[in-house]
């Protein structure tokens, strides 16, 4: 029963890190293909590239907020075991 | 010691001796022989009833609002809680305020069903800690720099801006411009004041909690000061919308009305999505300084973990390569002190500008 | 855990400062720092307006002016060309009149002349039938003063109206 709790307790902890680290490659993909989609936009088009770069923050802070919903989890996992 | 070589040199040397302040006062608290990074950094992270400064320690007011004492308790020095020992019926224990019981431990009022862990009895607190204090410090600073802007424009009517006038002015045309015009449209005036505090407020304590020496604030990185200010846009943005707002959650016009009869299932994903918005706006905040907090610490950490495991060379050794990533983090740092001020100004504006916008066509 | 719950007296302190830093400076700093840029704004926009139409203006008087001085110059070539003209006129007028004048006046002389000559002729014929006639008296005073002569004359005269 002791080593189960060691056990259980060991996985859930390496569940947060394993979730925390696929958030994190979500955001990194979502925000990467922002990035440089606003960069080609914007060489693109350079006269509106004031636009697309206050755009290219608000996606990119969307994607975040939804990557840091994961993190937080996975923080809320890891504290609690 | 004019020349931009000398003065990095002694740039680094004021991090790293800044830096060895923070981690031997966490040392010190949690043990001689083992170094806990976690502990320490938490520590910083969470809020504080005093302020350190190197080793130094500023005790701050006390102030509990007790139903069972008759209300209003203090305010008092925290420095009588300090040590761990009851004061005045009170204890503290890892920064939290509990009643004490006659034996000098916490009053335990009952005992959770399941795990069977004590229920502590506990005041609520109004002391102003450490991140009030920023509050406190940040409010100050931001009534000083435009009072004294606004007097500026007063006293120079129709004339070129000057001194902390002109450094504000492009930020503040800045918010108008980039943030407010383009987000809210029209009525953007009558959101304006609102904007700028929210933005020159996040800015200001960003900034300041990355001031080495001063105690290491952390304001903005703290979820109940993120959590007020989401709030703010939220009771705002609600306060504001118009009828086309509330129908477009209430019954979302152009989707089929199976969506919305039996089970109504679009003002389900509306009304989520209407409560997440504030919600993700402060963990956004909060997360993004607190993980910058943490990252420089983390840094720091490295050099005293070295130390622990292959003694002081380790420590001298790790030392250099820790300083130089935790300067490069501080450059990133600031960059992020402005740019989570922007996020949040700008997101609030566009939820403004949702609540207010004037919907010429159903769509 | 514990960082993810707001403490109730941060949240207190932070509304009320953070309200209060909005209400002070809404009332003493953002109204008088956003009316101050608009000011100089709505001023800076009315200076180049106004620069605009200074410059308009001014292209419009230039416009004006060389408006102005083609038409004087056109003027004045018309006039120069009138006057060109009218000396034309007058000349070729002068030099009919003078022609016609020159004409009437050589006609007229020549009809004088040759009424002078008329009258010289006929001056010339008169005398000349005077003159003829004295001779002729003398040459018949000195002939009849000879008989033999006077009958061979009126013989003579005989014989041609007798052949006649």
């Amino acid at each position: 029963m002791e080593l189960l709790t060691i056990l259980l307790d060991g996985i859930a902890q390496m569940g947060a890190g394993i979730g925390a680290g696929i958030a994190v490659i979500g955001a990194g993909l979502g925000i990467g293909r922002i990035g440089g989609s606003a960069l080609e936009s914007m060489a693109r088009q350079p006269e509106v590239s004031g636009d697309i770069r206050a755009n290219m923050i608000v996606a990119a802070a969307l994607v975040e907020g939804a990557a840091f919903f994961g993190i937080i989890v996975c923080l809320l996992i890891a504290l609690a075991g | 010691m004019s020349t931009p070589k000398a003065r990095f040199l002694a740039l680094l040397l004021v991090l790293m001796t800044s830096f060895g302040a923070i981690a031997s006062g966490g040392e010190e608290k949690h043990g001689e022989e083992t170094f806990v990074p976690g502990d320490v950094i938490i520590h910083h992270v969470l809020d504080n009833h005093e302020i350190h400064i190197g080793n130094f320690h500023i005790p701050l007011p006390i102030i509990l609002w007790d139903s069972k004492n008759g209300g209003l308790v203090g305010p008092f020095s925290s420095h009588h809680l300090a040590g761990g020992e009851a004061h005045n019926g009170y204890i503290m224990d890892h920064e939290k305020i509990y009643h004490a019981d006659e034996a000098g431990g916490k009053l335990v009022v009952g005992h959770e069903e399941e795990t069977n862990e004590p229920i502590y009895s506990k005041p609520l607190d109004f002391s102003i800690t450490k991140a009030v204090a920023g509050v406190f410090l940040t409010s100050i600073l931001l009534l000083i720099i435009f009072i004294a802007a606004a007097k500026g424009y007063a006293k120079r009517e129709g004339q070129a801006p000057k001194g902390i006038q002109s450094a504000m002015e492009p930020l503040i045309v800045f918010v108008r411009d980039e943030i407010a015009k383009p987000s809210i449209g029209k009525k953007y005036e009558k959101f304006l004041p609102y904007l700028l505090t929210v933005f020159f407020f996040i800015w200001i304590a960003n900034l300041l909690g990355l001031i080495p020496f001063i105690g290491g604030f952390n304001v903005t990185g703290n979820i109940a000061v993120a959590l007020v200010l989401a709030l703010m846009t939220f009771v705002l943005t609600a306060a504001n919308g118009n009828k086309d707002y509330w129908m477009h959650i209430l019954w979302t016009p152009g989707v089929p009305w199976w969506l919305k009869v039996p089970i109504p299932l679009m003002f389900i994903i509306e009304f989520i999505g209407f409560l997440s918005k504030p919600i993700v706006l402060m963990l956004r905040l909060f997360a993004n300084i607190t993980a910058g907090h943490i990252i420089i610490l983390a840094f720091v950490s490295l050099i005293f973990i070295f130390d622990n495991l292959y003694g002081a060379a380790g420590g001298y050794g790790v030392s250099i390569v820790s300083v130089i990533f935790s300067i490069f983090m501080f450059c990133i740092e600031l960059l992020v002190a402005f740019l989570q001020a922007y996020v949040f100004t700008l997101l609030s504006a566009l939820y403004l500008g949702s609540a207010v916008e004037e919907h010429a066509h159903e769509h | 855990m514990e960082l993810l719950t707001p403490n109730i007296g941060l949240v207190f302190w932070m509304s009320l400062a953070f309200l209060t830093v909005l209400f002070v400076l809404r009332k003493f700093a953002w109204s008088g720092i956003l009316k101050a840029l608009k000011e100089r704004e709505d001023f800076i926009e009315r200076s180049l307006k106004s620069a605009e139409e200074a410059k308009a203006q001014m292209s419009s008087l230039k416009a004006e002016n060389e408006n102005l001085l083609a038409e004087a110059r056109a003027e004045r070539e018309t006039i120069l060309k009138e006057a060109k003209e009218m000396k034309e006129k007058i000349l070729s007028d002068a030099k009919t009149v003078a022609s016609e004048e020159g004409n009437r006046l050589i006609a007229a002389a020549r009809g004088e002349i040759e009424k002078e000559k008329n009258q010289a002729l006929s001056d010339i014929k008169k005398q000349v039938g005077e003159i003829s006639l004295e001779i002729a008296e003398k040459v018949i005073r000195k002939e009849l003063s000879d008989t033999n002569a006077q009958e061979a004359l009126v013989a003579e005269h005989l014989s041609k109206a007798q052949s006649n």
